[in-house]
């Protein structure tokens, strides 16, 4: 735990004789100052050890075979797909938040709509990984793409999994070039802050010659619209395209139309519940509690509500769907979720997903920041165990009794899936040291509507 | 004023210049808040000047319509390049999975406009937002390393809270008297001169130079590698850079192994040694043989009864009827086929009927569907023996069928056929 003359470098009232002075100093000297707080080295000391971890499980992988996962017949897609479900669902609220609240003038994502961007990087990045060593040659992925090569085979564009490669190749550049773009005129204030001649060169090739003339910020306000205009549906496309992969199976338990708003819904709710697993740590260890107000964690803590009702709602209408249909084969393939041998996962899904964020109908509770960032890791575990439900429970029991088994993970498995979170955190702690963490530009922006007015 | 996040370059007023004083570049006005700034704009706009610009930190609500900054045709740019990219996914998959290379798959059509649609969509996402980024970056004229701006102290306040004006030299309107004038009334911080940058260099920096053009050469070496390897030939075996599967560490029959004194990998049993159940001594059963003559009874072992004729029939009907028919006439599916074909290579399977094969023993017929015959295949690696001999039994029961003396009926079957 840090102590608090280590956060309080951070804390102090931020330097600057105007409003905007203030706003570019508290966000700017978490990048300046020498030395992060030890908390930062803690993290980083830990998500790092993961990381590695992770590269040494990947590495064995890749050296053995995919035999080293608990994958078997028929449970054939493991843990594998199962965390790449995961973590592209976390990536959905950074790109929400950023387009479709952008759109809709919600100007309070302005503080937080910076992290939750590279979140969503950053989370994708994981994502990517998975599908890939999970093929078993994860030196052949480029299979997916259409490139002329001597088989003269091309891929099979009428599969819902091409459609992925593409759904989540997409969704990860335009992320990129949001958050980038976004970045440019902070990054420009950075190296015009820049003592350093290190931090001026490398800032100063980032922010590509960003110098704030109107001219520059009419054409960039107009582009920034389109991106985010681009970016909303999108973001709906990425997990509908990726529900598909169930969706269009024969499977039971996959075979359902509502997949792709169930998903989407999910994927807002896990996004945004990663979002408070973060900001939570992130205001107190680097003194934003200026700019991330409670207030704009209570109005998060709404949307967990209504996206995690509507994922409640997805749940049920699943099983009305079974029973309405008549079809004896999706009857029991909802019977065997709640009842059978994996029991125990959907009752996990259930009480994170469903139970856990009604907390939030108290106020008192919507602005506590410990029950705040608890709900938060519950609704990622039952996120989690929502894809694990999906995917192994529908597997393990297919058409043919004869082939029915019970699928374990290995230790391996197990390693990997941490390991990812550890991939996951040292970039968002490298992103914290040295990237602007709240979009200064924007912030201005809505300060100068409000004393405006 | 503090400056103490200002740069430390030389300002422009100093020397600037390795020879002599630099030209000016224009004047720079700074103001402490955005409407002090919207409304020096105003007034630097009705003077009728062109070359001029403010810079903020943040876009300033009106400055737009205080400059008279025209609407921007970038949107025109992206829109046409979601075209673009709509354009190129339809043709991708049409061309790919239609076209040049048409793909089975479940008994879909090759070319159907829905399953297009996830694929169009991202690429028409992908062209505009890639559109959108990078022709913002290049109406605005960026990247740009330098500018006269950046060698001003108090400039460098302009990405975090104070708002500037600059006007340039190469305006026509462009008058030092006149404008700080009018520059003056609108109460600026500051007002100064700017020296045009003369110590920027457009060039690359030399090692940067160098290093792209090694960097482009090396990048040469594995295409040229290819096109050697596609243009000649070789006697090495080709590079293997991920094995796969191809080379497992396993003996493969009939390859040499060295650990043997008979360099063979196969190991043969002892001469003189015969595996646990595989003596097959009796030659009545297994051969159809006594000596070198064909057997005429079944041979001992085997109980002749209903269980053993039913599995007859079941195997004949699977191996032997498709050519020779369910009653043995000869006259099995592939048979018909092949007459309708009439290709003249074919030999039709025999009647099972004639009197030759009614008269041949029962140890000749174990012998043809062991061996085969004619063009009838050797099925004796498929059906075990037990199998074979119920499939004579039933052939045996099929013929008897054919030829009963009418005296051996019972009764009812002899009034049956009155």
């Amino acid at each position: 735990m840090t102590t608090l003359t280590d956060v309080n470098a951070f804390q102090g009232a931020p330097q600057g004789d105007n409003v905007f002075a203030r706003i570019t100093d508290n966000v700017s000297r978490i990048a300046e100052v020498p030395r992060p707080p030890r908390g930062w080295y803690i993290a980083f000391a830990i998500s790092s050890s993961m990381l590695l971890m992770f590269l040494a499980n990947v590495g064995y992988l890749v050296f053995t075979g995919v035999g080293v996962w608990g994958n078997m017949l028929p449970v054939a897609w493991g843990f594998g797909i199962i965390n790449f479900v995961f973590w592209v669902g976390i990536g959905h609220a950074g790109t929400l938040i950023s387009a479709i609240l952008y759109l809709l003038r919600q100007t309070w994502r302005t503080s937080i709509n910076r992290f939750a961007e590279a979140m969503t990087i950053f989370a994708v990045i994981c994502a990517g990984l998975f599908p890939a060593l999970h093929i078993g040659r994860p030196w052949l992925p480029y299979w997916m793409f259409p490139i002329p090569n001597q088989m003269e085979m091309w891929p099979q564009f009428r599969s819902p999994l091409e459609w992925d490669v593409f759904a989540v190749g997409t969704y990860a550049t335009v992320s990129l070039m949001f958050w980038y773009m976004g970045m440019i005129p902070d990054l420009a204030t950075f190296r015009d802050r820049a003592r350093t001649r290190a931090r001026r060169t490398v800032y100063g090739l980032l922010a590509v010659g960003w110098r704030g003339s109107s001219r520059q910020w009419h054409r960039y306000e107009k582009a920034y619209l389109l991106l985010a205009a681009l970016a909303t549906p999108l973001v709906l496309s990425v997990h509908s395209v990726v529900s598909f992969d169930f969706a269009a199976a024969q499977l039971p338990g996959w075979h359902t139309t509502i997949f792709p708003p169930y998903f989407v819904a999910g994927a807002v709710f896990g996004g945004f519940a990663m979002v408070q697993t973060l900001a939570v740590p992130a205001r107190q260890f680097f003194g934003l509690k200026r700019l991330i107000t409670i207030d704009h964690l209570e109005l998060m803590n709404k949307i967990l509500l209504t996206t995690g009702m509507m994922v409640g709602y997805s749940y049920g209408i699943e099983f009305f769907t079974s029973w309405y249909s008549g079809n004896e084969y999706e009857g029991f393939a909802f019977v065997n979720r709640a009842l059978g041998p994996y029991a125990w996962g959907y009752w996990t899904m259930i009480t994170c997903n469903v139970v856990s964020p009604q907390l939030f109908w108290f106020k008192k509770l919507r602005r506590n920041l410990w029950v705040t960032f608890a709900v938060g890791v519950l609704v990622n575990v039952g996120m989690w165990f929502e894809r694990f439900v999906i995917i192994v429970s529908s597997l393990s029991r297919d058409f043919l009794p004869s082939s029915w088994g019970y699928f374990r993970p290995t230790a391996v498995d197990l390693m990997t899936l941490a390991g990812s979170f550890g991939l996951f955190f040292t970039l968002f702690l490298l992103f914290c040291r040295y990237l602007p963490m709240v979009a200064m530009a924007e912030v201005k922006v809505a300060v100068a509507a409000r004393e405006a007015h | 004023m503090s400056d103490a996040d200002a740069r430390t370059e030389p300002t422009s007023s100093e020397a600037n210049s390795p020879s002599g004083k630099a030209p000016v570049y224009g004047i720079l006005a700074e103001y402490e808040t955005p409407a002090g700034l919207l409304r020096a704009a105003r007034a630097v706009r009705g003077a009728g000047l062109k070359r001029w610009d403010t810079y903020t930190p943040y876009p300033v609500h009106g400055i737009d319509l205080a400059m008279g900054i025209r609407p921007t045709r970038l949107p025109f740019i992206v829109l046409g390049a979601g075209a673009l990219g709509c354009l190129t996914a339809v043709w991708l998959q049409w061309y790919t999975n239609a076209h040049d290379f048409p793909w089975i798959v479940s008994g879909k059509p090759f070319w159907s406009i829905p399953a297009t649609i996830p694929i169009t969509f991202e690429l028409t996402v992908l062209f505009a937002a890639g559109a959108a980024l990078f022709s913002m970056l290049i109406l605005n004229g960026l990247p740009r390393f330098s500018h006269p701006l950046d060698f001003n102290r108090r400039f460098a306040r302009s990405t975090s809270d104070r708002f500037f004006l600059a006007v340039q030299a190469s305006d026509p309107k462009f008058d030092t008297d006149a404008l700080r004038e009018l520059l003056n009334e609108t109460e600026p911080l500051s007002l100064q001169d700017i020296s045009e940058d003369r110590v920027s260099s457009a060039a690359l920096p030399p090692l940067l130079v160098y290093g792209l053009v090694v960097a482009a050469v090396a990048a040469l070496v594995p295409l040229a590698l290819a096109a050697k390897a596609r243009a000649s030939t070789s006697r090495e075996t080709r590079l293997h850079i991920i094995p796969d599967m191809d080379f497992q560490p396993k003996m493969k029959a009939d390859r040499e192994n060295v650990f043997f004194d008979d360099d063979r990998v196969t190991r043969l049993p002892p001469p003189g040694t015969v595996a646990m159940g595989d003596l097959h001594a009796d030659d009545e059963f297994y051969r159809g043989r006594h000596g070198d003559a064909y057997v005429t009874a079944f041979p001992k072992r085997l109980r002749i009864d209903d269980d053993l004729l039913h599995r007859g029939q079941q195997r004949f009907g699977i191996y032997c009827a498709p050519c020779h028919g369910l009653a043995g006439d000869g006259d099995g599916m592939v048979a018909k086929r092949a007459e309708a074909l009439a290709e003249g290579t074919w030999v039709p399977p025999a009647n099972l009927h004639q009197d030759y094969i009614r008269a041949e023993p029962v140890g000749k017929l174990f012998d043809t569907i062991t061996h085969g015959i004619r063009n009838m295949p050797a099925y004796g690696h498929q059906i075990p023996e037990r199998d074979r001999w119920a499939i004579v039994a039933y052939v045996r029961a099929l013929q008897l069928s054919r030829a009963v003396p009418i005296q051996e009926l019972t009764d009812d079957q002899r009034k049956a056929l009155e």
